[in-house]
């Protein structure tokens, strides 16, 4: 236990989910231990680290996927959870396609679900086979399945995996933007050390245990991360900046800030001070350590 | 109309083929084919306590089936063997045990042949009554636990976070799984029940779009594999289990015939335009 400061107080929103100490044993071996975590409303919590780390292993235990073998996890009482794994491993034999998959837990309405599929730039794709789905299509639709439950607390493992760049940078204003519309708690597992959103409010780093915790820029900082991930990984920590205001959806289509959408974005309509953030975002330091 | 036998056996097989489609999809989509093999081979052992015991055979069947299946897991829990090896343990060594007390009881008459191929010809106006009430149960409690058992089946995390409990869907589905193996067992006895749960499963998934399609359709090629199987087996004096699952085949490898029609309809449906 490197630093055990408090998360930082977010003011207004309610509690969802706390883990006090938490461990998990398996065979003798402790996955992770002495976790203490929290999600409030409206807060962006994204748990980074190595591989083996114990990310998915805290996430799965904040849920109740897996129970602790020792502290305490504590959810909010009826508390409603949109789960995005890691993997899914569907049998070909199985067919489902993108729309069956919004139903997979809870039935919903056809409107709800269109909208769902709107939101998440993959209506577009509502008849095809998810097997048929390329890895960004596959988080896009897995995303639009957790948001149509109108979640209280999502949950995303690794959310932007075999995304390429300018589809992550997507995925992660739609994952903010999730955030800003309803108002939930988001727990998420960066796949990249580098790369974490801007908008996280917490970022804590595991390595079996809490190593730091804190705003990005603080992680980043911190002597903990760099000498976990060495000075240089650190220097490369990119923080996501969102400056611009329309999103580019994964149709083709662009979504302005006022809610319009349109084949293409006219860098002189007025709503524009920047050149195309999607294909060249703005980072600080390079992606390659 | 019951009173012919081969009517009387049409009635029986084709109930039977609506229950193991739906039921065998889930077979399929969980790869649980080895599974099904084992808790059917169980059965055997089944026969065997009961003629023992004393006690009505279909009871018991579905008791050591549905033990085989909690042994198992309990197994798979402990982790020392790999679960392929477990069920090859499990399966043959039922089927053995069964085999190996049926020999010691000579004070009963064992058709061994019957439990092991079934004799569907031989179906009583009981059996299709045990048949459709039984089965229909099977299929009302998997409607019931549909949506549970497929969202455990697409992804356990998912169901287990999102409230729907996944290992209670798999207990009750290993339940619905020992009853059709011991409704089944008198029809197409246990070396042959998994046939109907697969086959019939894995010719309609070509055709499927959906889980739901696929699992009507794997009951309807279930039926049809039975009635084609049976007038069959009149017809060339073949044994009526086997012959069934002959159809089943038949049908599963016109399924994988290169059609123009069916090559567009899933292309466009699973491939990028």
């Amino acid at each position: 236990m490197l630093e055990k400061s408090k998360t930082h107080a977010q003011p207004s929103g309610d509690m969802l989910v706390e883990m006090h100490n938490a461990g998990v044993n398996r065979g003798g071996r402790w996955l992770v231990r002495g976790v203490d975590l929290a999600v409030r409303r409206g807060e962006i919590v994204t748990l980074i680290g190595p591989n083996g780390s114990g990310k998915s292993t805290t996430a799965k235990t904040a849920i109740g996927v897996i129970q602790p073998n020792e502290g305490h996890v504590h959810r909010a009482s009826a508390l409603r959870i949109g789960y995005v794994p890691q993997k899914i491993a569907l049998d070909w034999t199985l067919p489902l396609s993108v729309e069956r998959l919004m139903t997979l837990t809870a039935s919903a309405g056809r409107k709800e679900i269109s909208g769902a599929l709107e939101a998440a730039g993959v209506a577009h794709l509502a008849a095809r086979q998810v097997a048929a789905l390329s890895g960004g299509e596959f988080q896009r639709a897995l995303l639009a399945r957790a948001m149509l439950r109108k979640p209280d607390l999502l949950v995303l493992d690794e959310p932007v995996q075999g995304v390429d760049f300018t589809g992550e940078v997507a995925l992660y204003e739609l994952i903010r933007d999730i955030r800003d519309r309803t108002g939930c708690g988001i727990l998420m597992i960066s796949h990249d050390l580098h790369i974490v959103m801007a908008d996280t409010d917490t970022v804590i780093c595991l390595n079996g245990h809490v190593c730091c915790r804190g705003e990005p820029q603080s992680v980043m900082d911190s002597p903990e991360y760099r000498k976990l991930f060495g000075t240089r990984a650190a220097e490369s920590l990119a923080l996501y900046r969102h400056h611009h205001d329309h999103t580019h959806l994964a149709d083709g289509r662009v979504r302005h800030a006022d809610g319009t959408i349109t084949a293409h974005c006219h860098p002189d309509d007025g709503h524009h001070h920047h050149d195309h953030a999607d294909t060249e975002p703005s980072v600080e330091g390079g992606r390659d350590a | 109309m019951l009173d012919d036998f081969f009517i009387r056996a049409l009635f029986a097989g084709i109930g039977l083929a609506l229950v193991t489609g739906p039921l065998g999809c889930f077979v399929v989509w969980r790869r649980m084919a080895y599974f099904g093999d084992t808790m059917a081979h169980s059965a055997l052992l089944g026969v065997a306590l009961s003629l023992v015991m004393e006690i009505n055979l279909m009871v018991g069947v579905f008791l050591v089936a549905a033990l085989a299946s909690l042994a198992l897991i309990l197994l798979e829990r402990r982790r020392a063997l790999s679960t392929d090896a477990l069920l090859g343990i499990l399966s043959h060594s039922t089927l053995a045990l069964g085999l190996v007390m049926v020999a010691f009881m000579t004070w009963v008459r064992v058709d061994l042949m019957g439990f092991l191929f079934g004799d569907i010809l031989a179906v009583s106006r009981t059996d299709i009554a045990i048949i459709y009430g039984g089965g229909g149960l099977v299929l009302a409690l998997l409607v019931w636990l549909w949506r549970p058992l497929l969202a455990a089946t697409v992804n356990p995390d998912i169901a287990q976070a999102e409230g729907l409990r996944p290992e209670r869907s798999r207990l009750i589905f290993m339940l619905l799984m020992a009853a059709v193996i011991a409704i089944a067992m008198k029809l197409v006895g246990i070396l042959l029940i998994t046939a109907l749960l697969i086959i019939p499963a894995a010719t309609a998934r070509r055709f499927a779009g959906s889980p739901e399609i696929m699992a009507v359709l794997a009951a309807l090629i279930g039926a049809i594999s039975v009635a084609g199987g049976l007038t069959a087996s009149l017809q060339f004096d073949t044994p009526s289990g086997p012959s069934i699952v002959v159809a089943a085949l038949a049908l599963f490898v016109l399924s994988l015939a290169p059609s123009p029609v069916m090559k567009t309809e899933t292309s466009s449906a699973e491939t990028k335009p």
